[in-house]
């Protein structure tokens, strides 16, 4: 294998990251909360298109377009009655919160579904791949880094040029102020956690037909796309594709000279980046 | 009229807490003697407890009173027992000398660690101690005379060596085995005793002033001349020195470790939150009942492996909803009742009878 090979099977994995940072990073930018579930919410979408592919026999690019709204309605209901209780100035309740949630739902799906790790199965294109120019590449890794592009490219529709992406920016900049506009705050925020959970869905389906999964992997999918939003810069959807793509990089690169050190190349390399730019590849937020 | 007057002082002290300090040193000077009247799986009971509390107010201390949020305490567990082991094991140090070898080892990371997370702001700076933790334990894991990723086991001559083991033996006539788990036992005894002192001696202090003063607002506090940052690195670092001995501590006891038992968060993290969450964060009292009712619920429930973990999850959910000042902080509010006061009270002057 190449090392133009392995930066070339990074960048690809870079999107999967991008989609599970996405919906962290919508999230965070309109209400200021970061879900610590994110990464168990991921794994729950999983194991729930797990069930519909196993379940009905559905092929599991079918399945996530039943997953989508099926997981808007829990963010939409997740985020009604239960985050928006918790939101203010102190920023502990959301974290705590959050925190008991991503236990919970671990401890849930290994009630539900044993520890053993599963896959979803996606037929041929599992090992299908195509030649482009030297290299050999898998469609799903290509598949998987066209979705995230298609998803950056649509919120990013939705947030600069329609009616609710205006509510969004709006309740962003000051709930009081969009409240008095005739916008409800919370009622947007239930909206923004229930797309941020649909992304998550998509997600799921490439993290489920990529490699094995299990319960207990979600925190580690929540690292991954912190690290992703934080190295692209807060409040841009871009720079956490760039941020996806770094990580990517570092892990199959820090793999390829010692499959030990994949995970770990990773971390460093967000290390490494955040003490050299504080905020970032493209930071847009102020905070 | 004018009555005799007072002159006024500032003070700390309640009726209640003067009432508690006097039965807090009857249950240490039990808590002393327990060897003696106490079975050795009750004191293991003790032990577990008394660690529990440790690693409970050091997060205490981190989050309630700093406002600092950490998710990575097992990053401080795990290193300062790993350093534990690297003293007895590689350096044949005493147990005991070993452990203050951790305490050591998780201040020193908590000063690059701190470097790098502080960087984060609020909720980020939660992650971000998470990802500390995940490197450590992946370097860690690369330590192939500790047994790399499947760990390693403490020699049963060394710990059994353990300064102090012999007169034990000798006082209390047991096999050293029981011994290291007497002498394991004071020392979280001795910890916990000291971990809460500490606190209490912190917040009551013009540095736990200015701690409460960031906490409530703190443009108007770097304003009168708090530097908050460095008082917050003071916090964490002192933090990360207490949890690294307790992880030493338990460790000895244990005897045998593994990256991802030592670096575990579910078991050094998101047990401790939920023991201060349940309590009562932001006060000192809390952790204490935090730790009692988690060790009942454990003991209840334990059987039902994560169905005990799903309900704990819950139990931390509602009562950061529905009452986020935890068990202890609703019965104080009702009552008023402080046992280990550090707000501070005007007393005296002419108002004063």
């Amino acid at each position: 294998m190449s090392w133009a090979d392995t930066i070339l099977q990074g960048v690809l994995l870079g999107g999967l990251y991008a989609l599970f940072a996405a919906g962290l990073s919508l999230v965070f930018g309109i209400m200021r909360l970061v879900n610590l579930a994110h990464g168990d919410l991921i794994v729950l979408a999983a194991y729930l298109i797990l069930v519909l592919v196993s379940g009905l026999g559905l092929h599991p690019f079918l399945a996530v377009l039943i997953a989508m709204p099926l997981m808007f309605g829990v963010g939409w209901l997740l985020q009604s009655y239960v985050l928006n209780r918790t939101l203010g100035p102190d920023i502990l309740p959301p974290l705590l919160v959050t925190f008991g949630l991503s236990v919970v739902l671990q401890n849930g799906l290994l009630q539900a579904y044993s520890a053993d790790s599963r896959r979803i199965p996606a037929g041929s294109l599992e090992t299908a791949s195509v030649a482009i120019g030297p290299f050999n590449v898998g469609v799903m890794p290509m598949l998987t880094f066209a979705s995230a592009v298609a998803v950056i490219l649509i919120l990013n529709r939705v947030l600069y040029g329609t009616e609710l992406g205006r509510a969004f920016r709006a309740t962003s900049d000051d709930a009081t102020t969009a409240g008095l506009m005739g916008i409800r705050p919370n009622r947007t925020f239930a909206v923004a956690t229930g797309i941020a959970m649909a992304i998550v869905a998509i997600a799921a389906v490439f993290l489920g037909t990529r490699a094995n999964f299990d319960p207990t992997i979600g925190p580690a999918r929540l690292i991954y796309a912190f690290e992703a939003v934080i190295m692209g810069g807060l409040g841009s959807l871009w720079g956490t594709l760039a941020g996806g793509v770094v990580l990517g990089v570092a892990q199959t690169v820090g793999g390829a000279i010692n499959p030990e050190w994949q995970i770990l190349a990773g971390h460093i390399a967000f290390v490494l980046v955040l003490l050299a730019r504080p905020r970032g590849f493209f930071p847009r937020a102020v905070d | 009229m004018h009555g005799r007057t007072i002159p006024w002082r500032v003070e700390t002290r309640t009726k209640a807490s003067t009432a508690f300090a006097m039965i807090a040193a009857l249950i240490v000077v039990a808590g002393i003697i327990a060897p003696i009247y106490l079975q050795r799986s009750t004191l293991q009971d003790l032990f577990f407890i008394l660690t529990m509390l440790v690693l409970a107010q050091s997060w205490n201390l981190l989050a309630g009173y700093a406002g600092l949020v950490s998710v990575g305490q097992q990053a401080f567990v795990g290193l300062g027992a790993y350093a534990m082991f690297a003293g007895v094991v590689l350096l044949k140090l005493d147990p005991m000398v070993s452990i203050l070898l951790g305490g050591v080892a998780a201040a020193a990371l908590a000063i690059p660690a701190g470097f790098f997370a502080f960087r984060l702001q609020g909720a980020y700076f939660a992650i971000g101690t998470w990802v500390v933790a995940e490197i450590v334990r992946l370097v860690v894991a690369q330590w192939k005379t500790l047994g790399g990723g499947t760990g390693t086991s403490l020699p049963g001559a060394a710990t059994r060596a353990m300064f102090g083991t012999d007169i034990v033996q000798r006082l209390l006539g047991i096999r050293p085995a029981q011994a290291v788990d007497v002498i394991c036992y004071w020392l979280a005894l001795l910890l916990a005793v000291a971990t809460i002192f500490t606190v209490y001696r912190l917040l009551r202090s013009r540095h736990g002033l200015a701690l409460a003063s960031v906490r409530d607002n703190q443009e108007a506090a770097r304003a009168i001349g708090v530097d908050a940052r460095r008082l917050k690195a003071m916090v964490y670092l002192t933090s990360a020195f207490l949890t690294g001995l307790v992880g030493a501590l338990i460790y000895v006891q244990k005897a045998r470790i593994s990256p991802d038992a030592a670096f575990s968060v579910i078991d050094w993290t998101a047990y401790v939150i939920f023991i201060v969450v349940i309590g009562g964060i932001g006060t000192i009292e809390g952790p204490i009942v935090g730790v009692l009712i988690f060790f009942a619920l454990q003991k209840l429930l334990a059987d039902f492996g994560s169905l005990y973990l799903l309900a704990l999850g819950l139990i931390g959910i509602v009562i950061m909803l529905f009452a986020p000042q935890g068990l202890w902080g609703l019965f104080a509010s009702r009552t008023g009742i402080q046992l280990l006061p550090v707000r501070r009270l005007l007393r005296g002057g002419p108002l004063d009878n």
